[in-house]
């Protein structure tokens, strides 16, 4: 059995993307920029897409601005409320020490930029407390951003809270929704969202292609200098098949959200519920609040790698946040930030679904799972001194 | 091209010498508590030659692979010769580690002594 589970870190393009890609390619390979036919023809492509972006999320398509993914969008977002914020003498951030990279580290150079980040604790669920966030405010913050769905362990913030007192308090509040675009509902205006960052890849669209919506009245700055595409704010000419395709993608998921997200949900809880049956182990963030596909769990006495490998080798594609999955030599960050120790956090297994998962296929990564644990345990140190008692157990 | 060589995945996937001895002569547990893995050798020697060897590693594939691979490199070998492994020679025989996963290799070089040490200690001797 092959099965794809590693739906967080990338989707598979759906063919209704694809031929956008292909067709629009194709048929509309003019530089929207010209003012020629070819070129116009290509414009209205690129403009139909941004309303159907916009739709998506209920902005306005001006309020849209196509980025290369959702790095990008961040590092744009958190720049430009940044430097809003320097010309006002506001140089207070806050933001959560489970962010994206894409946030923490635009953060950190930031800070050597002579800016304060205040990072809110995220608790042992994985979600931020609205009343910590608004003690943390002060007259000095600039920018509020909060991730709307973690990457890892893929719980749910209270966008709409949080939303609400950044905007009672007068901050720019924006939310790095990777991974929650096209997966979860999302009305930008109910939900007091100023800036919101989304890439297509993550949503059966193509890699590469990303998009920052921004609230009218927002002044933005941009990263790249050039042309005037994207009302100034993004120079370079458009990646039109790429954008197209997105959009497709978009409508794709939108339209099957309600029915995706419920049957993902059911399979993400059977699936939990497997293994919550070995032993010494334990899920990361919090049951309810998470994305319908997400499952994220801790296995004690064993690390992350060799479990991922031995799955691949049974056909199943899953990731860890153990140090030895990364070139980093730190255990992922976000399970720190719940509070698994490094012990804990390098046994860490990631499965995130995709829309076509199975009941069959969910029982057969429970099984799986299970005996690929038992096994890395029979030889594992860790292992025999916890069954030993010469150490402690923690999960 | 794969994560790692097919010995690599060869030694991971049916890791040779797995398991514990009760009566070892030398034990040695290393820990590299930059990335986590835990490395433990037991040695039975016998006339200055190593006549078995077993291990148990918490780690990576490479980790495993490296213990693995360790320990047939050893194993029948005289103490003296055992003593002299380099990670280098771990690494090699495995066809290459990536670069960030070379401290595996010398994790098990520092088991294997570790092991070596003990069993020096418990003869009373002191290693060279």
């Amino acid at each position: 059995m092959k099965i794809y589970a590693d739906n967080a870190a990338t989707t598979k393009m759906s063919r209704a993307a694809l031929e956008t890609f292909v067709k629009t390619a194709e048929e509309f390979w003019g530089n929207p920029s010209s003012l020629y036919v070819t070129g116009q023809k290509a414009k209205e492509v690129l403009e139909q897409a941004r309303k159907d972006v916009a739709e998506a999320i209920g902005a306005q398509p001006r309020e849209i601005i196509f980025t290369s993914g959702g790095s990008e969008a961040d590092n744009q977002a958190i720049r430009s409320a940044a430097a809003t914020g320097r010309n006002k003498n506001r140089m207070h951030i806050i933001s959560t020490a489970f962010e994206h990279h894409a946030v923490l580290h635009t953060l950190r150079k930031l800070e050597k930029e002579g800016f304060e980040v205040t990072l809110l604790p995220v608790h042992e669920n994985g979600i931020v407390d609205p009343e910590e966030l608004r003690a943390a405010i002060r007259p000095d913050t600039c920018l509020v951003t909060i991730m709307y769905a973690n990457n890892e362990i893929g719980t749910v913030q209270p966008i709409k809270e949080l939303g609400a007192i950044c905007r009672e308090k007068g901050v720019t509040f924006h939310t790095d929704a990777v991974q929650a675009v096209g997966h979860l509902p999302i009305d930008v205006g109910k939900q007091n969202i100023d800036m919101l960052s989304a890439s297509a890849h993550k949503f059966h669209g193509p890699k590469g292609v990303g998009f920052l919506y921004v609230r009218k009245g927002i002044v933005v700055s941009n990263l790249i200098e050039g042309g005037a595409q994207e009302k100034g704010r993004r120079a370079g000419t458009e990646n039109l098949p790429g954008i197209a395709a997105m959009a497709e993608a978009l409508k794709e998921a939108v339209s099957g959200m309600d029915e995706n997200a419920a049957r993902l949900s059911a399979l993400r809880d059977r699936l939990i519920a497997g293994l919550s049956k070995i032993p010494h182990g334990a899920l990361n963030g919090d049951a309810a609040h998470r994305l319908p596909g997400n499952v994220n769990f801790c296995f004690e006495g064993i690390e992350g790698e060799s479990l991922l490998l031995l799955l691949d080798d049974r056909g199943i594609s899953a990731s860890s946040g153990s140090a030895c999955t990364s070139r980093s030599l730190d255990p992922s960050h976000v399970l720190l930030a719940i509070g698994r120790v490094h012990d804990v956090a390098h046994g860490s297994l990631r499965l995130t679904l995709g829309e076509d998962a199975t009941e069959e296929q969910v029982d057969y990564i429970i099984e799986q799972t299970a005996q690929v644990v038992e096994y890395l345990r029979s030889f594992s140190p860790v292992w025999r001194e916890l069954t030993q008692g010469k150490r402690q157990f923690i999960l | 091209m794969a994560l790692y060589s097919d010995k690599v995945m060869d030694h991971f996937r049916n890791p040779r010498n797995v398991g514990v001895i009760e009566d070892a002569d030398g034990v040695g547990e290393v820990g590299n508590t930059v990335c986590g893995d835990i490395m433990k050798m037991y040695l039975k020697i016998d006339n200055d030659i190593i006549t078995d060897v077993k291990f148990e590693t918490f780690g990576c594939g490479s980790a495993i692979a490296s213990s693995s691979m360790a320990t047939e490199l050893i194993k029948g070998k005289p103490v003296s010769e055992a003593m002299q492994l380099t990670n280098k020679a771990v690494a090699e025989a495995l066809d290459g580690l990536p670069d960030y996963k070379m401290h595996c290799s010398v994790l098990a070089e520092e088991a294997i002594q570790n092991a070596l040490e003990d069993y020096y200690k418990k003869k009373g001797i002191k290693a060279e």
